[in-house]
């Protein structure tokens, strides 16, 4: 009795790098281990993304404090570095193109998942999804030489119906916000169009027919059940489709005319976030210049972090794709 | 009463209308768009584009077989970046992700595919870029590696899932071990849906112009190595369109068909084969 004690206890750690050893050989731990290491890197390079960011604009977060979110000047000549026209440029452009997108976007998706036959359905979704894949570069190019002489032969007809308004006044030259706005709305309308439907094809069937069995109209059963059942989905798609064009970038740059200003006119040029990176990063001349500029860029990552994270939370809690 | 019901039946109708114009419209636009760029472009679109560099300013002809080149070099370094982590990532979070872990790195995963590509960028350029002191393939190469990520670890993750238990317990059963199951029977089951989810992928990034602005940078000439600036499709597309030359800006539409049409082909395929095999992970 004491011997095999004495030998088991003898033999337990032996065993124990044997049985390790072979796990690694099986593969097993080893498969774990790398897929683990792989798994974790994601999470590290995301993490040193935003530690990069942050160490890198150190020197303008330094000299300006949060007064760089406030101020209008940027004078890269005179090392003054304020964010507010960027960033007015930013919330302004994405706002018009959701003003167009949400109406447009939610309309399609109610008649694809409510009105049109499923094969219908289907074949149009699988279009308009494809339009989300076109790279935003060659909306930038449609932009500047379809949309921007399209809007100066409609443009008078804006003026004299909305030309008592402040925003649509002054000379046009083509690029403007107004243009950043429609070539956005354009981009995001996949988006809503693509999600909404999926949200609104996941309501349960009852639901409808409870509503028309009381006696509603299609419409009355869609608007009043249908829709108010899939709300927290569809605002999920619109907040998604506002963080892509929060950081939209080439189609943006081509089209807003890359005016450090704010304008209250919409048919003025304006600035975005991203596009002022696009543009200045490669000529920005000193440390101050460079950190003002990554700075934009931790704006602008923070901004959609948290437009994203509430799109996603309100998506996963319609539908359990949270992927989407 | 009646008028009430001729209110409501109206609106019914006039209601459900708009949808179908909303639908209409969005599809129309969009396609008129997509149809005048093919028109256009095509139009526009020589031999030359696919055999010749660029010609200095203000000389007209020459083509984009540097961007080319320059684009199919950075894909394939954004491959053997984002291929790799993103379809092992994928493999542990559907074969042996635990719940917490498996819950943070889900949701970095998608917070990385939010974040803009303009930022990406910004990244390369201080990770590489600042220390390199000049921009290179490489630079750009990792940039659109590190976009391709969230997509790849996504579809690889749906697609085992997808893989009925039943193999996995049949595979153990006959005396496999975890791994030897992963690797020769759920991934192989699994193999043609991860594959056309990369495919996708490429093609996303395929397009992508603001990561390379300040990494890859852009060249008038070939690139030799991978160390030294390249010009790309989607960048040529950007400086040829805000040109003021005529001549560019044809060849901007020339260099945008080519893009759009290898972009679409990819999506069209790999979208059908997927449509039979269940969800497309976006």
């Amino acid at each position: 009795m004491p011997t095999s004690t004495s030998i088991a206890e003898y033999a337990r750690p032996s065993e124990r790098a044997r049985s390790f050893l072979s796990r690694l050989r099986g593969g097993d731990a080893a498969a774990h281990l790398i897929t683990f290491l792989a798994a974790a890197s994601i999470v590290f390079v995301t993490g040193w993304i935003v530690f990069e960011l942050y160490t890198n604009s150190v020197l303008s977060r330094r000299e300006f404090g949060w007064s760089f979110l406030t101020t209008q000047v940027w004078d890269p000549v005179a090392g003054q570095f304020g964010a507010l026209p960027f960033i007015y440029g930013t919330l302004v452009t994405s706002g018009l193109a959701l003003l167009q997108a949400i109406p447009l976007g939610v309309g399609a998706a109610i008649f694809l998942s409510e009105l049109a036959p499923s094969r219908v359905s289907d074949a149009l979704t699988f279009l308009i999804e494809l339009l989300a894949a076109v790279p935003s570069v060659i909306y930038g190019l449609l932009g500047v030489f379809v949309l921007i002489p399209f809007l100066k032969t409609i443009e008078p007809a804006i003026r004299r119906v909305l030309g008592f308004l402040p925003y649509f006044q002054g000379p046009f030259y083509g690029v403007s916000v107004l243009t950043a706005g429609f070539v956005l709305a354009i981009m995001v309308i996949p988006f809503i169009i693509s999600i909404s439907r999926e949200v609104l094809l996941a309501v349960p069937a009852d639901q409808r027919e409870a509503a028309m069995a009381l006696g509603a109209t299609k419409w009355e059963a869609t608007w009043d059940i249908v829709v108010p059942f899939a709300r927290k989905g569809i605002i999920g798609s619109i907040f998604l489709a506002l963080a892509r064009s929060l950081g939209e970038t080439m189609a943006v740059t081509m089209v807003i005319g890359n005016d450090p200003k704010i304008h209250a006119s919409l048919f003025a040029p304006g600035y975005s976030i991203a596009s002022v990176i696009a543009n200045e990063f490669t000529e920005a001349t000193g440390d101050l210049y460079v950190h003002a500029l990554i700075e934009l860029g931790l704006v602008l990552f923070a901004l959609t972090f948290v437009i994203n994270g509430l799109a996603r939370l309100l998506i996963l809690s319609t539908t359990r794709k949270g992927s989407s | 009463m009646t008028a009430r019901l001729v209110y409501r039946k109206a609106t019914n109708i006039v209601m459900l209308t708009l949808t179908g114009v909303c639908t209409l419209l969005a599809v129309s636009v969009l396609f008129f768009i997509l149809g005048y760029l093919l028109w256009h472009g095509g139009k526009s679109l020589t031999w030359d584009f696919f055999t010749k560099l660029p010609v200095p300013v203000g000389e007209t002809g020459g083509g984009m077989a540097n961007a080319i080149v320059g684009s199919a070099k950075l894909l394939l370094i954004a491959s053997l970046i984002g291929v790799p982590v993103g379809f092992l990532g994928g493999v542990y979070l559907a074969e042996f992700g635990g719940s917490t872990f498996s819950y943070i790195v889900r949701y970095t995963t998608d917070l990385l595919n939010g974040v803009p590509s303009i930022v990406i960028g910004i990244f390369a350029y201080t990770v590489i870029i600042v220390r390199q002191h000049h921009f290179s393939t490489f630079a750009g190469g990792i940039a659109l590696g590190v976009m391709m990520i969230p997509i790849a670890v996504r579809s690889t993750e749906e697609f085992l899932k997808a893989v009925p238990n039943s193999l996995r317990e049949g595979a153990v059963a006959l005396g496999a071990s975890r791994s030897k199951a992963i690797v020769t029977v759920v991934i192989p089951a699994a193999i043609h849906g991860i594959l056309t989810g990369i495919m996708l992928d490429l093609a996303r990034v395929a397009g992508e112009t603001a990561p390379l602005i300040f990494t890859a940078f852009g060249n008038q000439f070939w690139s030799p190595g991978w160390n030294q600036p390249t010009s790309s499709l989607p960048v040529m597309i950007y400086t040829y369109a805000i040109s003021p030359y005529d001549d560019w800006h044809r060849q901007a539409w020339s260099a945008g068909f080519v893009l759009l049409t290898l972009v679409l082909l990819v999506n069209v395929f790999s979208r059908l084969i997927l449509a039979r095999k269940g969800h497309i992970a976006r």
